[in-house]
């Protein structure tokens, strides 16, 4: 298995670089892999890791994609109520970059 | 991503391109841990007698499937495939030469299966399967996408996709399969969706699309998940809950069901269209995930079977449900006849979902107003296995017919692309047959450059800015391969989109 060190301890990632444990995330972490994914974190960023990891632990997987606009929309404003905004955020796709820097499994299938 | 991904330039005339000896050479998808292949009853790593294995499983297919001697028998080399491939298009390696891909398991066919290649293995191109040919057959057999484009040009009907199935399900005997495609199948037989979205995540989900729309068009549009009795069970890929523009055809669909006046309902315990077990050529899988529809129809007393937007699940649907599971005449056990009977017999069976809203159409029991469509001129990407593995409606063709009249009553402006790249002839997407995955993006972006140079043809001769299809796996593929080749990713969505936009609600009330 694949390690990532941060602060001189090492966490287990799969081969694409997600957490294997969900347990293990924290800031450090969270920013470590940020890095990896050259996402300079934000205020903006974080906002959508908490409801991420907020909806993960109620649900047992992420978000769909219109599910985050929305609450992001109703927290932050209807200007950034949409994937717009997200792919600015995280430019990847707010789907699997956001949850690889939340500590959240991959999804997958056709998406 | 670490290596940066760039799409090749277009062909200035769309010739067969230069080769590049060994330009993919050693590409390969995420292998399957143990605990995925296990699960599927597959073993967890490479078995110690992998050689032995192998060609003993071989030896089982050819039994089992007549097809694929003939196809591995028949094959002349006249070359007519060489350049109908995507990936050899937009890769120039000559091992995705559909031919020489092929060839990799036909070498070692005639070594261990042909009386030639036994005696004389130099003089009739046979070899020994070895470890390098092992991981060459993984590497190439994950580099087509079973999406038969090349079979339409063999003289002799050779379908290659039965090749890389056969190939794949070698691999998976011998405990050497594909993370991506294998995990997925994991997640359906565990939770019933390639996502893995669970009953409540699905319910949720659900509930939030029918405020949306609410407030979009005032209009309670229903999303029912798990109704007893009711007419229609819709079957359709999970991205359609998740992703976008995905999400947009699933509240198509609803309205046509909501502005006919139809009763449906989706499964939580069957809430996926999509079946791997085709790409990974396995029976046994491909039954087991079919099974999960028969036993939801069963247990909410539909009448009706309709799937949604999903290349690959119409062909299973359409070609093998009806032996698979009796949603259509085949199979023989008590369950597919108690089906057989439940099922209302005068309607299509299974049914597609464009099958439905165009009879729906032509009946004028829903009305369409294509001015609502006005700022698009719209293309449409026929994908492959609908396109080359199934039909739709009562006549030849119909399957590219179907789509196209609903475009046309959806909106104003249609352009259809060049003819060597659409219908019977259109080119994959570039990430079908469990090839839609991050690892393997540099060839996802590569195998797209024929569609894209079709594409760029429209857009620059007629200013086509939308690019319909019926395929939650092109739709995803085109959302991320678009901008690489300079296009705006949100120039591809669902046929259902547009129907979407279009339909006037409220009518029946």
């Amino acid at each position: 298995m694949p390690q990532i060190e941060v602060n001189g301890k090492t966490y287990e990632t799969d081969e694409e670089g997600y957490l294997v444990n969900l347990a293990d995330w924290n800031m450090d972490v969270a920013n470590y892999i940020a890095k990896t994914e050259n996402l300079n974190m934000t205020e903006q960023h974080w906002e959508v890791i908490d409801f991420l990891r907020k909806y993960y632990d109620e649900f047992q997987i992420a978000p769909a994609v219109r599910v985050l606009t929305k609450a992001i929309g109703k927290k932050l404003g209807p200007e950034k109520g949409n994937s717009q905004y997200l792919y600015e955020l995280f430019p990847y796709g707010p789907g699997k970059q956001a949850c690889k820097v939340a500590g959240l499994p991959k999804p997958t299938g056709c998406i | 991503m670490a290596t940066e991904i760039t799409a090749p330039p277009y062909r200035v005339i769309p010739i067969i391109p230069a080769i590049k000896p060994g330009a993919m050479e050693g590409l390969k998808p995420f292998v399957a841990n143990d605990k995925i292949q296990e699960a599927l009853g597959f073993p967890g790593g490479l078995v110690e007698d992998w050689k032995d294995r192998a060609i003993a499983k071989m030896g089982d297919l050819l039994k089992k499937y007549r097809s694929l001697k003939v196809y591995l028998d028949a094959c002349v080399h006249c070359g007519a495939c060489s350049d109908k491939c995507h990936y050899f298009i937009g890769t120039q390696d000559p091992k995705n030469m559909p031919v020489a891909r092929q060839d990799l398991m036909r070498s070692v066919y005639r070594r261990y299966f042909t009386l030639p290649g036994k005696l004389f293995p130099k003089l009739v191109g046979a070899r020994e399967l070895t470890k390098e040919v092992l991981d060459e057959w993984y590497s190439y057999y994950h580099q087509c996408s079973e999406c038969r484009r090349c079979s339409v040009f063999c003289p002799y009907g050779i379908d290659t996709a039965e090749i890389t199935m056969a190939a794949r399900e070698i691999l998976d005997s011998v405990g050497y399969g594909q993370k991506y495609s294998n995990e997925i199948i994991g997640k359906v037989n565990t939770i019933g969706n390639n996502l893995g979205l669970p009953g409540p995540a699905l319910e949720d989900t659900l509930a939030g699309l029918e405020e949306d729309v609410k407030e979009d068009t005032g209009i309670d549009v229903r999303f029912p998940l798990d109704v007893k009795g009711a007419e229609v069970l819709l079957i359709t890929p999970s991205a359609d809950f998740f992703a976008e523009p995905h999400i947009d055809s699933l509240i198509g669909y609803a309205k046509v069901f909501h502005a006919a006046g139809i009763s449906w309902t989706l499964s939580s315990m069957s809430s996926e269209a999509g079946n791997f077990g085709l790409f990974i050529g396995n029976y046994e899988q491909m039954r087991k995930i079919a099974l999960r529809i028969r036993q939801a129809a069963l247990e909410l007393g539909v009448k009706r079977i309709v799937v949604g937007e999903c290349g690959h699940a119409w062909r299973v649907a359409y070609s093998f449900w009806n032996t698979l599971t009796g949603i259509g005449d085949g199979a023989e056990d008590r369950f597919a006849l108690q089906l057989q009977k439940q099922l209302d017999q005068r309607y299509r069976q299974p049914a597609h979902i464009c099958e439905l809203t165009w009879d729906l159409i032509e009946k004028q029991a829903i009305t369409l107003d294509p001015e609502a469509n006005d700022n698009l001129i719209v293309t449409f990407h026929d994908s492959c296995n609908v396109a080359r593995g199934s039909r739709m409606g009562e006549m030849a063709g119909g399957q590219f017919e179907i789509p196209r009249s609903i475009i046309r009553a959806a909106a104003n402006h249609f352009v259809d692309m060049s003819d060597a790249t659409t219908r019977e002839k259109t080119f994959c997407c570039g990430g079908g047959g469990g090839l839609l995955t991050d690892d393997l993006m540099d060839l996802r972006v590569k195998g797209a450059l024929p569609r894209m140079e079709a594409l760029k043809e429209v857009a620059d001769r007629d200013g086509v800015n939308f690019m319909a299809t019926i395929c939650a796996i092109c739709k995803t593929q085109f959302s991320k391969v678009l901008p690489y080749y300079g296009f705006n990713m949100r120039m591809v969505g669902g046929v259902h989109q547009l129907v979407s936009n279009a339909i006037r609600l409220g009518d029946k009330e």
